[in-house]
């Protein structure tokens, strides 16, 4: 069986892994529902629940996942590379910005 | 329409359990309740270990565990020279209607004498209760409280989305969930705040979570802290933590903040969704959201928890394949099906939703047949909320 990656939202650019991928062994990214949104190939071994690059990224992009941003790339990053805390930082959006204090 | 089988109690509200409490007003009277409790089947014991204080935060809890509806009956104890009485508890109980004694050991006349009384209560009240037959009530009676321990990648990704999609089809049926640990919102203030059902239900969510956030700096903690065991799984900021924690909450509307402070202790006023103001430590808050009326409990976690609850069943989710095969013993339910494409998550919050019907009806989750009856009450630090400027 091919190894597995979920995108949750559809708006998300990264995938997490549900299982180890070696580099370069093709990976099925599924929706929540279990349907294969697309395969990719990693460029480096992630390991289970790390989260792996859908698109390129420049220094300062959003990293997106539940359809929410999570996190800012610290530098380039490239599809399939690993996204985690040596290559993303937390965007620190909750202090200040006026447009995440709208209120319905 | 939706039902579960329950206990009316004189107030109203519906218990999904029979248990008898021994509510100690503090860890001078813990022993001597913990050995009354042992002699009646159905019994548990509780305490605060916060000391000699007739603290407003302890009294709402204490008092709001005695007034779940799980709890059938009451036996306060006391020591008899203590700040937070006895009596400060019964008058905050007794409105209820529920069967409520109060006895103090210095007045009984020592530990043995009161166990004596204590028991014989006890007997009473549980030959009582026994005779209670189940009834059919709506699900608009029934809350369900949601908290995750032990998070891992797969909680975000498996466990707590089908927490969320059981929450909301309870909510659909007429129920009412709430969930908390409010530094584990952080960042995703302004995702919550425009579910929110008014203007002042979204104040409060910025409110609730900005304070923790300062209270956190205040205290040289940076509000980004997560564990090791949390970024060696995979999760990358808090942001990412957060959303994964929050999503457990499902995606209906906000229909309050539920403040758990020195001024305010609030329980939901209608159905639906809420966030409790509440610790971001899990025993303690499951106890806070139980205080609030909550009678069952959905608890996730990914690397494995064993956890129970001294008065409401405790459902144990992982989204993890490996934590399940390792501790089948203590997990619940195995949301993992997911992440290999097996089952969809529709359906895993389908068998979630029906074992919170099954547990209301009487089915025993594995941490209560394993007997596990946790209880913390948290308390905040009173003094330092002052420095920080909080109260």
């Amino acid at each position: 069986m091919s190894k597995k990656a979920i995108q949750i939202d559809a708006k998300d650019n990264v995938a997490t892994a549900t299982s180890i991928v070696e580099t370069g062994e093709e990976v099925e990214v599924l929706s929540p529902d279990g349907d294969i949104v697309l395969t990719t190939k990693p460029v480096e071994r992630i390991i289970f629940g790390h989260k792996i690059a859908l698109i390129d990224l420049k220094a300062g992009d959003r990293i997106v996942k539940y359809g929410q941003v999570i996190g800012v790339a610290s530098k380039e990053v490239r599809v399939g590379e690993w996204i985690h805390t040596h290559n993303a930082n937390s965007a620190n959006m909750h202090t200040d910005g006026p447009e995440i204090r709208g209120v319905t | 329409m939706a039902q579960f089988y329950g206990y009316e109690r004189p107030d109203g509200t519906v218990g999904i359990r029979n248990h008898l409490l021994v509510l100690s007003t503090m860890d001078c009277s813990y022993e001597p309740a913990k050995k009354i409790a042992e002699q009646v089947e159905g019994s548990v014991a509780i305490t605060q270990t916060y000391g000699c204080r007739d603290d407003a935060m302890l009294i709402h809890n204490l008092a709001g565990s005695a007034l779940n509806p799980n709890v059938a009956g009451v036996l306060i104890l006391g020591l008899g020279c203590e700040t937070l009485t006895g009596d400060i508890l019964l008058e905050k109980i007794e409105p209820s209607g529920k069967p409520v004694f109060n006895l103090t050991i210095q007045e009984e006349g020592g530990t043995i004498k009161t166990h004596a009384k204590g028991v014989r209560i006890l007997q009473k009240m549980k030959q009582d209760i026994a005779e209670q037959k189940r009834e059919a009530f709506p699900l608009s009676k029934l809350t369900l409280a949601e908290e995750c321990g032990g998070s891992d990648a797969t909680s975000g990704l498996a466990a707590n989305p089908s927490v969320g999609a059981a929450a909301d089809r309870l909510i659909e049926e007429g129920g009412t969930v709430m969930f908390g640990e409010t530094q584990e919102m952080t960042g995703t203030q302004h995702i919550l705040a425009k579910r929110a059902v008014n203007k002042e239900t979204s104040d409060a969510i910025y409110d609730i979570i900005e304070t923790q956030m300062a209270r956190q700096k205040a205290m040289g903690i940076s509000s980004r802290w997560m564990s090791k065991g949390n970024i060696d799984g995979g999760l990358t900021t808090i942001e990412e933590k957060s959303l994964g924690a929050v999503v457990k909450g499902g995606t209906k509307p906000i229909q309050g903040v539920l403040y758990n402070n020195w001024d305010r202790f609030d329980t939901p006023d209608k159905p639906g969704l809420y966030l409790m103001d509440g610790p971001g430590w899990d025993v303690p808050s499951v106890t806070h959201m139980v205080a609030a009326g909550a009678q069952v409990v959905c608890f996730t976690s990914g690397r494995g928890s064993t956890t129970g609850h001294a008065i409401a069943p405790v459902i144990k989710i992982t989204g993890n394949p490996t934590t399940f095969a390792n501790m089948e013993d203590n997990i619940d339910i195995n949301a993992g099906t997911i992440l290999d494409g097996s089952e969809s998550l529709s359906s895993v919050g389908g068998r979630i939703y029906d074992m919170i019907v099954q547990t209301a009806n009487g089915r025993q989750t594995k941490a209560e047949a394993l007997g596990y009856q946790d209880y913390i009450v948290f308390r905040r630090s009173r003094e330092a909320e002052h420095l920080l400027g909080h109260c």
